[in-house]
């Protein structure tokens, strides 16, 4: 008993020493922000690879997401006779939660254990140490473009992710379905709030893409330099992103739109 | 001066002088630390204990800032090469170049070229690190870390998995070097022939200390038998070749 109690109690010490390190981190980051901006070659070269390289699993999840959701919502709606709300329902859900959160989740999977292998080989090669010994900071140029470029690819990301996403719900809808095309792009207009539904979906996706990358940054900076250590780097970044992710958007929602 | 990892020793109190326009080896058995001297030398490493100063500076009393402005004046050749693997070798040369100097491009490149010829391979300017063999890649690294004309410069287990024409243009290269540039030379190794080929200096480190100094003569003409082993090559002598372990047939019929 004694035992599990002391293992709960090293663990929870382990877990808050990690989570001060992996801010001094981010902080040390943030510090050399400006050098970064001076130099906008590091960010668009990073943008490429986190964002460019990410798009096409984003249409192609987007679209199908859309898809299915313009169906579930048929079945059930066309009950009640409700189905010309199809696109309400398709566009809050994309705009509210699901833009944001599948977007995060597929980041996480696809450009933040990227970024974790990347940082992790860099490290184990000594590029880091490399750099260091010819008087350049690696935060500055390695770490801080990968934070910036996630920042803002992720709303960009999302913003596209909705966008094929109502295009994939207006596929099923209107050509699977039979609802009158007019219905479903005036229902998507007169039913959604600027700020309220799109401008928290943005919000959300611009704080899960800076979790992200931090974790990602972090894992693959603090990796043990093996191909053991790099593979369990990797992993922790998927897991510990998604779960972010998944806890950072009850958080957001209820802020947001609940009374919390 | 004393370093630990966690409860292991690496240094125990131990001093070192490193002459200006010399090369100095630090030699030594593998896992006694060499590489992580030259890691405190440079100051990515903070000993427990004690300093080190170059030119009057103590690596580990200046600021980061001041840091950097004295690691321009040291090159470090790293054991892998170190190369940025997103980048040609052209750009690998020209890195700390554009980062810490004005020069325009047409300067930038012209020294790139001066420095890739010095390594033999001005012709090879255009390959990615993964298309350089280890001897190519160590050469690469060499120009890179000579690129801001430093004046000391630490080179680590350079000839390392060297096929003998790598090995013997390396070592050429390191005595080339710092017989023209007068650079001050670290050579951390353990292949004792062609690191004592080119030293003038030599200091053999085991169990976190200094276990014999002086020059290469001084050193083979010592009678002490750790120094002979080491430079012999022997395995019967001081130094175990087998970790600590019950007699070999207690093992088999236990």
């Amino acid at each position: 008993m004694m035992n599990n109690i002391q293992l709960i109690g090293h663990k929870l010490i382990a877990t808050v020493a990690r989570l001060g390190q992996a801010t001094v981190f981010l902080y040390q980051i943030l510090l050399t922000m400006p050098g970064v901006l001076i130099r906008p070659k590091l960010i668009t070269k990073q943008l490429y690879s986190t964002g460019v390289q990410t798009l096409v699993i984003i249409l192609v999840a987007g679209t199908f997401v859309g898809m299915v959701l313009a169906l579930q919502a048929y079945y059930v709606l066309v009950d009640f006779g409700a189905e010309d709300s199809i696109s309400q329902m398709v566009v809050l859900s994309l705009m509210r939660e699901l833009g944001p959160v599948i977007t995060g989740l597929l980041f996480a999977g696809r450009a933040g254990s990227a970024l974790t292998a990347e940082i992790g080989l860099m490290k184990s090669t000594e590029q880091l140490s490399g750099m260091e010994m010819m008087a350049v900071d690696p935060m500055q140029r390695v770490m801080a473009p990968r934070i910036l470029a996630g920042f803002l690819a992720m709303p960009i990301l999302t913003a596209i992710f909705i966008a094929v996403g109502v295009l994939g719900g207006y596929l099923v809808a209107v050509h699977g379905v039979g609802i009158y095309e007019g219905v479903y792009w005036s229902l998507a207009q007169t039913k959604v709030d600027f700020y309220t539904d799109l401008m928290n979906g943005m919000i959300k996706s611009i704080v899960f893409g800076l979790v992200i990358v931090w974790i990602a940054v972090f894992e693959g900076h603090d990796s043990v330099p093996t191909s053991e250590g790099l593979g369990q780097a990797t992993t922790r970044t998927v897991v510990h992103g998604s779960l972010a992710v998944l806890g950072l958007d009850f958080l957001l929602t209820a802020l947001m739109f609940g009374d919390i | 001066m004393s370093f630990s990892r966690g409860s292991r020793k690496i240094f125990d109190d131990i001093s070192l002088d490193i002459s200006r326009s010399k090369v100095t080896a630090i030699m030594g058995p593998s896992g006694t630390g060499k590489t992580t001297l030259l890691k405190l030398i440079g100051g990515q490493l903070k000993p427990e204990q004690g300093t080190i100063t170059m030119d009057g500076n103590n690596v580990h009393q200046l600021s980061r800032k001041d840091l950097y402005q004295l690691r321009k004046r040291m090159g470090m050749l790293f054991q892998s090469g170190a190369l940025l693997t997103d980048i040609n070798v052209f750009d690998n040369i020209a890195y700390p170049l554009r980062e810490h100097t004005d020069l325009d491009e047409s300067m930038i490149r012209s020294l790139v070229l001066m420095k890739l010829n010095a390594v033999g391979l001005r012709g090879a300017r255009d390959l990615m690190p993964s298309e350089l063999s280890g001897g190519m890649s160590r050469r690469v690294a060499l120009a890179r870390a000579i690129a801001l004309d430093p004046v000391m410069v630490m080179y680590d287990e350079p000839f390392t998995g060297q096929d003998p024409i790598s090995m013997g243009v390396l070592v050429n290269l390191i005595h080339r070097m710092n017989q023209h540039l007068r650079l001050s030379s670290i050579v951390v190794s353990h292949d004792v022939p062609e690191t004592m080929s080119i030293s003038d200096h030599i200091y053999l480190i085991s169990g976190g200390k200094i276990v014999a100094k002086g020059s290469p003569e001084e050193l083979e003409n010592s009678d002490d038998p750790w120094v002979q082993q080491f430079i012999a090559g022997k395995a019967d002598g001081p130094v175990p070749f087998h970790f600590a372990a019950d007699p070999l047939m207690q093992d088999l019929l236990s």
